[in-house]
């Protein structure tokens, strides 16, 4: 999202506030949702292939929406009405085609120049009659969510795994008629797939246990692609996202406090990225710098600027999320509450990009930790949180992407998790005497706080870094090795 | 308590009139922050303060770069800011004999790391003079080829108590603007066109007027800031240069990388096709008059010198001698010998009738080996040995 975005969609949401009233106001987010992820996606080497994510990511919320229907939920005219909306949107953006815009100019809707109309057209038939009836008409099953469940995460892994993404990517290419051999893991940049694919496995898998409610297909797309947090998150949860859509036609237009609220978020987040973090980006860890750098106290300056980067970037697009998010009457949820001002690595994961945190915590940990438990040869306790740990912290690393670094990222803060589980279990009763020694628990925080920090810190070097020669390279550096 | 409480949970809600207060007070305040700025034009003072020579180490050259995530250095006209983040602007230690080089890219070491240029290759050798002070030569080359740049630089870094300055020149940088004539319809400027110049207005019409150059003080390129241009919107750009060379410390000082060095470049021209050889710039065979080239200017920056009590030694740069097809009729990429062979000429009678420092190297490297992207940039080795002579004359200058 780009300042021109950011610009862009706080005029919308006071325009939407002045003078769209009642349920004109959740079809406008649909809308603008559908829109945006067209205007958001960025262009792509290979042709109108930039045009077709968007597509494709609508064309699976349709059908994933089509398949967590509850089993008493018909398909209502409104229903029809978002599905006709949607496709009518996307015909009009091909159509903008016509217009010969200029793609580079922010006005445009797409980043490059569109496929013709016709065959948009017959692209929207094919998904319509191959995937979205089908769903509609047999979807509910539920063998088909598991399979929705595994193609989508086959999907993910496809997009996350560099040779695979380059061998899809030479498929891709060979289609659109070009050489296979130039083909690369970056020209499937498919715009917040990440965040769309977590959205739609936890419907499909609320849905499997029974705990999702009843979403019209308005509800589920806005809540899949809205577009304030369909680049980088936060991770909301579906109940709770449509609980705000429904109360929109009963907002009041421009509300002071959220107008304040939001444009303070947005004020604040706009500071902490394009002032904070891109400053900090100049002075951080990146491969090119790293490979050409030899002294260890000027490493350890890099890690401490990406450390803060990372932090003042993420949480700074987190802010402009739920500041415009505000302005349109959505609350998203919070993602960082001061995380490098934790005492342990267990507060710092509860207040590091939360809604990714909990969403695996809902759909790994405890799925893993309670089959552990209900075994009726039950694994000692201490292996249970070990195995459940790692696996949590382990996809979270192969959600940024599968690599060896990831992985080892992953089993640091799994163990990092589990011997603090171990330390605290050990020593509970001697830091609860430490209330009558406040000095003594205050130096005890801070200390927690410094080698949190640091814990934490020296963990991004296997984050910021692509392979595991470089990054144990740099993390030798930093010991004087 | 929770950390947007102070926001969300506020002790008096947030009404209609406070929403606005607070956008008329935010627009009133940003007015008044722009009005400030340029009446009081900070940037220059803002400009000297820097994190080199304290957090980070003074850059060995000054910042200069158009791909500045890799080179770490970005081009910028900010004469304060860039000699804040210099060495030079470093404290002069009480035994040391300051040496400033002005000069092109040659002298600020295109393609060279920061070791292997003049200045580098003269630390290293460490020398001293007879009193025992010990010579240490500051790279002030910057790459464009003007000798009003160069006088520019030498101006402004004359506050910083140099005992010598070393002026490598080459006749690329000597041609300044004239009216057009009749086969000539673009006049071949070398003057005013770096857009450091052109961004610096004020230093260079003093020198202009101080010492009578032959260049004119209302030339159109010239950029002078309105009211506008000088308030804080209008300055953002230059803020946020300064503030970028800034942030780039860090990484200057972890990779002492101060340019990008490409694996592959394009040796110099040896072959010249037949269209154009004889021309020097868009000037056919004709005497290299002075209305032609800027002498004036290099005269103005050996009298500044002079009046900082700096001796300048004048050195006429080494290039390329092509043995190429056309190498009969020129020189190299740069220089038809007509045109060469005149300014030599000239460079050598009026240095002589001046009293003026000339160390005359323009055909002392040989070997095309010696020279990498173009005819006035050398090798580290070839470097090395102009740096050798370069030392042998200014301790032989410093001794005098």
């Amino acid at each position: 999202m780009t300042l021109t975005h950011i610009v862009v969609f706080v005029v919308l949401a006071l325009l939407c506030g002045a003078l769209v009233r009642g349920r004109g106001r959740g079809w406008l987010l649909m809308g603008a949702s559908v829109v945006a992820v067209y205007w958001l996606q960025p262009a792509l080497r290979i042709p109108y292939l930039d045009f077709a994510f968007p597509a494709i990511t609508l064309a699976l919320a349709v059908v994933v929406w089509a398949v967590t229907r509850a089993g008493d939920q018909p398909v209502t005219r409104e229903d029809g009405a978002a599905l006709g909306v949607t496709a009518a949107l996307v015909l009009a953006l091909a159509a903008t085609r016509c217009l010969d815009l200029d793609t580079a100019a922010w006005w445009s809707p797409t980043a490059a120049r569109p496929p013709d109309l016709p065959s948009v057209a017959l692209a929207l038939a094919a998904l319509g009659i191959g995937a979205v009836l089908p769903a509609l008409l047999g979807g509910r099953r539920p063998w088909v969510r598991g399979a929705m469940v595994i193609f989508i995460i086959a999907l993910f892994a496809v997009m996350k795994t560099g040779p695979l993404a380059q061998t899809a990517a030479g498929a891709v290419r060979q289609l659109a008629g070009r050489d296979p051999a130039l083909a690369s893991a970056t020209d499937l940049g498919w715009l917040g797939f990440s965040y769309v694919a977590f959205r739609l496995l936890h419907t499909l898998r609320d849905r499997i246990t029974g705990k999702l409610p009843a979403l019209s297909l308005r509800e589920y797309l806005t809540y899949v692609i809205f577009f304030p947090a369909v680049t980088a998150g936060p991770i909301d949860r579906a109940e709770r996202f449509v609980r705000d859509v429904r109360a929109l036609p009963d907002l009041p237009g421009l509300e002071a406090s959220r107008m304040v609220q939001g444009g303070a978020r947005i004020v604040i987040g706009v500071f902490k990225k394009f002032v904070i973090a891109d400053s900090l980006a100049l002075a951080a860890l990146n491969p090119a710098i790293a490979a050409q750098t030899g002294s260890t106290l000027w490493t350890w300056a890099l890690l401490y600027g990406y450390a803060f980067q990372l932090f003042f970037d993420f949480s700074g697009y987190t802010d402009i999320a739920i500041g415009i998010g505000m302005l349109f009457g959505v609350k998203l949820p919070e993602n960082f509450d001061r995380p490098y001002l934790k005492t342990n690595i267990t507060a710092f994961w509860q207040n590091w990009h939360k809604t990714l945190s909990d969403w695996v915590r809902f759909y790994v940990f405890m799925p893993i930790s309670r089959n552990l438990m209900m075994r009726e040869r039950k694994p000692p306790l201490l292996l249970i949180v070990l195995a459940a740990q790692m696996a949590t912290m382990i996809v979270i690393g192969l959600w940024h992407g599968v690599t060896v670094n990831f992985v080892i990222w992953g089993v640091w803060h799994g163990a990092g998790l589990f011997v603090h589980k171990v330390w605290t279990d050990r020593t509970r009763k001697w830091y609860r005497g430490l209330d009558e020694k406040p000095w003594l628990k205050r130096a005890w925080a801070a200390a927690g706080v410094l080698l949190t920090f640091h814990f934490v810190t020296l963990s991004w070097v296997w984050f910021a870094l692509p392979d595991f020669d470089s990054a144990l390279d740099v993390f030798l550096r930093l010991f004087g090795v | 308590m929770p950390k947007w409480d102070w926001l969300e949970k506020p002790a008096t809600p947030f009404n209609r009139g406070f929403a606005l207060r607070v956008a008329a007070k935010a627009l009133a305040l940003f007015a008044l922050c722009n009005l400030a700025f340029a009446l009081l034009d900070p940037l220059p003072a803002l400009s000297r303060i820097s994190v080199y020579n304290g957090l980070a180490p003074g850059r060995a050259r000054l910042s200069y770069g158009e791909d500045p995530a890799r080179s770490y250095s970005l081009s910028l006209d900010n004469l304060d800011a860039l000699f804040a983040a210099h060495e030079v602007a470093a404290p002069k230690a009480a035994d040391e004999f300051r040496v400033l080089f002005v000069g092109d890219s040659a002298t600020w070491g295109w393609l060279l790391r920061p070791e292997e240029t003049l200045t580098g290759q003269i630390n290293a050798a460490g020398y001293t003079l007879a009193d025992g002070r010990r010579v240490r030569a500051y790279n002030l080359g910057y790459p464009v080829m003007s000798l009003t740049k160069d006088l520019l630089l030498l101006d402004y870094a004359m506050r910083y108590e140099p005992d010598m300055v070393v002026w490598p020149v080459t006749l690329e940088s000597f041609p300044r603007a004239r009216p057009p004539f009749a086969g000539a319809p673009q006049s071949f400027d070398k003057q005013l066109f770096p857009p450091l110049v052109q961004h610096n207005p004020g230093p260079v019409r003093r020198l202009i007027d101080a010492y009578g150059l032959d260049l004119d003080p209302n030339d159109p390129r010239f950029v002078d800031l309105t009211f506008t241009d000088k308030t804080l919107i209008g300055q953002r750009r230059a803020l946020a240069d300064w503030l970028r060379l800034q942030l780039y410390g860090a990484a200057w000082a972890a990779t002492g990388i101060d340019q990008v060095y490409p694996a592959t470049y394009t040796p110099r021209q040896e072959d010249f096709d037949d269209a154009g050889v004889t021309r020097f710039g868009d000037l056919e065979a004709q005497p290299l008059t002075e209305d032609l080239l800027a002498f004036d200017v290099l005269r103005a920056g050996i009298a500044r010198a002079g009046e900082a009590g700096a001796p300048v030694l004048l050195v006429n740069e080494p290039m390329f001698i092509s043995a190429g097809k056309n190498s009969d009729i020129r020189y190299n990429a740069f220089y038809p010998r007509w045109a060469y062979d005149d300014y030599h000429a000239r460079l050598v009678e009026m240095a002589e009738a001046n009293g003026w420092r000339l160390l005359d190297l323009w055909d002392a490297v040989t070997g095309g080996d010696a020279f990498t992207d173009s005819a006035v940039h050398l090798t580290p080795e070839a470097t090395g040995q102009v740096s050798e002579q370069i030392a042998g004359a200014v301790l032989k200058l410093a001794e005098e």
